[in-house]
């Protein structure tokens, strides 16, 4: 298993050794020591690997990730996970600002809280929250499933396409065009489905209520001028 | 983009390691703000005595005899400590209004960048490692301070558009961000009697506050206004001194990590910026909530 030392090894080593990797790679397994907050740590990873990063990130971790399994093992930085393609990333502890920001796929799972703009322009990716999020969470999602196990911010979904919204708590306020809507059975489904793969098994998919877009803001129309806020 | 850094100590035993700790969290912001640098440091007060920072381009020149002629002035000995451009003067309490009015009318080339019971403040363009190094800030000692490395974007890069900013006795501030509403505040501050030395936005943050605060607020409340009153981007660090305050704008794009054990309170743009602290694997660290007053008083 190598193991890298970011207290002692350039960043862009790291990376360029991760970029190497390709599907069949004898090293499926691989350790990041003292990251001590540094910026753009496993980036651009595009192989079916497991990097374990002990400690805290800055910015930018794992995004653009496809394939690998990320695990940090401490808190993130703003734009973890962003536009994260397949795979999986999970934080252990809180997630700054715009996690997994316009990912188009995989999992994103933060066991503390994440920040403001969780999923800001989410394309296809899903994100669980164990926490809370902050204020314009879901921002233009697109696509994807934001499962909150808490509470969320002011402004949830705001413009919203079709990403679906589905929060345990109370939700501070909605966004422009953002709606509460039936749970129904195959929302259930959803959400149980990403629960388990989270590994969270305390809560359940009937807690939550789902939200989405009430798609009135899809052409321009005077009568709706108001809800542009 | 700019780099706040501050740490406010709780633990009398951490206080000889202030300017050591906040440099070391100064020069990991470097690459936030290279263009400027600054910070103030809070040390111990003494009985009856005001201390006022001075600035010169051509110290050589402006501080020669400048101490003596101070003598003269108060009638007592006076304390004079020069670091490269600035310098410390130390003066009896009852006598600080008078020396700074002989400052000003005297020796127009020497700015006065903050003034109090403890507070020292020392600023200047370059790189901010360089410049926490001039100054020597790794052997500072004190309670609290906050330091900032700028990225100019609403003003000049000069010394006096370096941060803090400080507009009223032992109060800086430092912000990374912009205001939309500079003009229009300046302009009412001044006519309320404020005075500015520069066009930069974030002295009119500073103003604002020393404003409210003359009014009778506390800073904590002053802070609280200023929601109301400041719009646009803000993260706002701000010392007193006993306290350290922070707060961001509603929308609270701009960065910013809290920690807190029980020897101190840290503040940093990023969290790289407190990784050298000591124990801060096991700090309650967190991110601030936007439009939220975090205050801290000893």
């Amino acid at each position: 298993m190598p193991t890298v030392d970011l207290s002692v090894s350039p960043l862009r080593e790291l990376n360029q050794a991760l970029h190497g990797q390709k599907a069949g790679t004898n090293d499926t397994l691989w350790e990041i020591v003292n990251p001590r907050g540094s910026h753009a740590v496993a980036v651009g990873v595009a192989a079916p690997i497991s990097i374990e990063i002990r400690g805290s990130v800055g910015y930018y971790c794992a995004g653009m990730n496809r394939e690998a399994s990320i695990t940090v093992h401490g808190s993130a930085g703003p734009g973890v996970a962003e536009n994260m393609m397949s795979g999986q990333v999970v934080v252990k502890g809180d997630a700054s600002q715009y996690a997994g920001a316009t990912g188009k796929g995989g999992l994103l799972v933060i066991e503390g809280n994440a920040s403001s703009r969780c999923g800001i322009s989410m394309k296809g990716i899903d994100i669980v929250v164990r926490g809370s999020i902050g204020h314009m969470s879901a921002f233009m999602g697109q696509a994807g499933n934001l499962i909150v196990c808490g509470d969320a911010g002011d402004a949830l979904g705001d413009s919203i396409y079709e990403a679906r919204l589905f929060v345990r708590g109370t939700v501070k306020s909605l966004g422009a065009d953002c709606i509460e809507k039936d749970m129904r059975p195959e929302h259930l489904d959803i959400v149980q489905a990403l629960l388990d793969r989270a590994g969270i098994a305390d809560v359940t998919a009937a807690e939550f209520k789902r939200y989405g877009s009430a798609r009135k803001l899809y052409n321009f129309n005077i009568d709706h001028a108001d809800a542009y806020g | 983009m700019c780099g706040i850094v501050g740490l406010f100590i709780k633990d009398k035993g951490l206080e000889p390691q202030l300017g050591h700790l906040l440099s070391g969290m100064l020069t990991t912001m470097c690459d936030r703000g290279p263009d400027s640098a600054g910070f103030a440091v809070y040390g111990q007060p003494k009985d009856g005595v005001a201390k006022i920072t001075l600035q010169a381009e051509t110290p050589e020149v402006a501080f020669a005899g400048l101490a003596a002629a101070i003598e003269t002035l108060v009638g007592a000995p006076v304390g004079f400590s020069v670091k490269t451009s600035h310098a410390v003067l130390s003066v009896p309490s009852d006598k600080a209004d008078a020396v700074r009015t002989a400052l000003r009318r005297d020796h127009p080339e020497i700015r006065i960048m903050g003034a109090g019971d403890s507070i020292e403040i020392y600023k200047e363009i370059g790189y901010p490692t360089e410049v926490a190094r001039r100054f020597d800030l790794d052997h500072m000692v004190g309670t609290h301070g906050i330091g900032h490395t700028r990225m100019a974007t609403e003003s000049a890069v000069t010394t006096l558009g370096a941060h803090p900013f400080s507009t009223g006795s032992d109060q800086c501030l430092v912000h990374n961000g912009s205001l939309s509403n500079h003009n229009n505040l300046r302009r009412n501050l001044k006519h309320d009697g404020m005075t500015f030395e520069t066009e930069n936005d974030s002295e009119v943050a500073a103003a604002y506050l020393t404003w409210r605060m003359d009014q009778g607020l506390s800073l904590g409340q002053a802070l609280e206004k200023s929601l109301d009153d400041l719009d646009g981007f803000y993260t706002f660090v701000v010392g007193t001194k006993n306290g350290f305050g922070v707060l961001r704008d509603p929308v609270a794009c701009k960065p910013a990590v809290l920690a807190e054990t029980d020897q101190y309170v840290a503040f940093g743009s990023e969290y790289r910026a407190l990784v050298g602290l000591p124990g801060i694997e096991n700090a309650r660290v967190w991110e601030p909530e936007p439009a939220t007053v975090y205050f801290w008083e000893r």
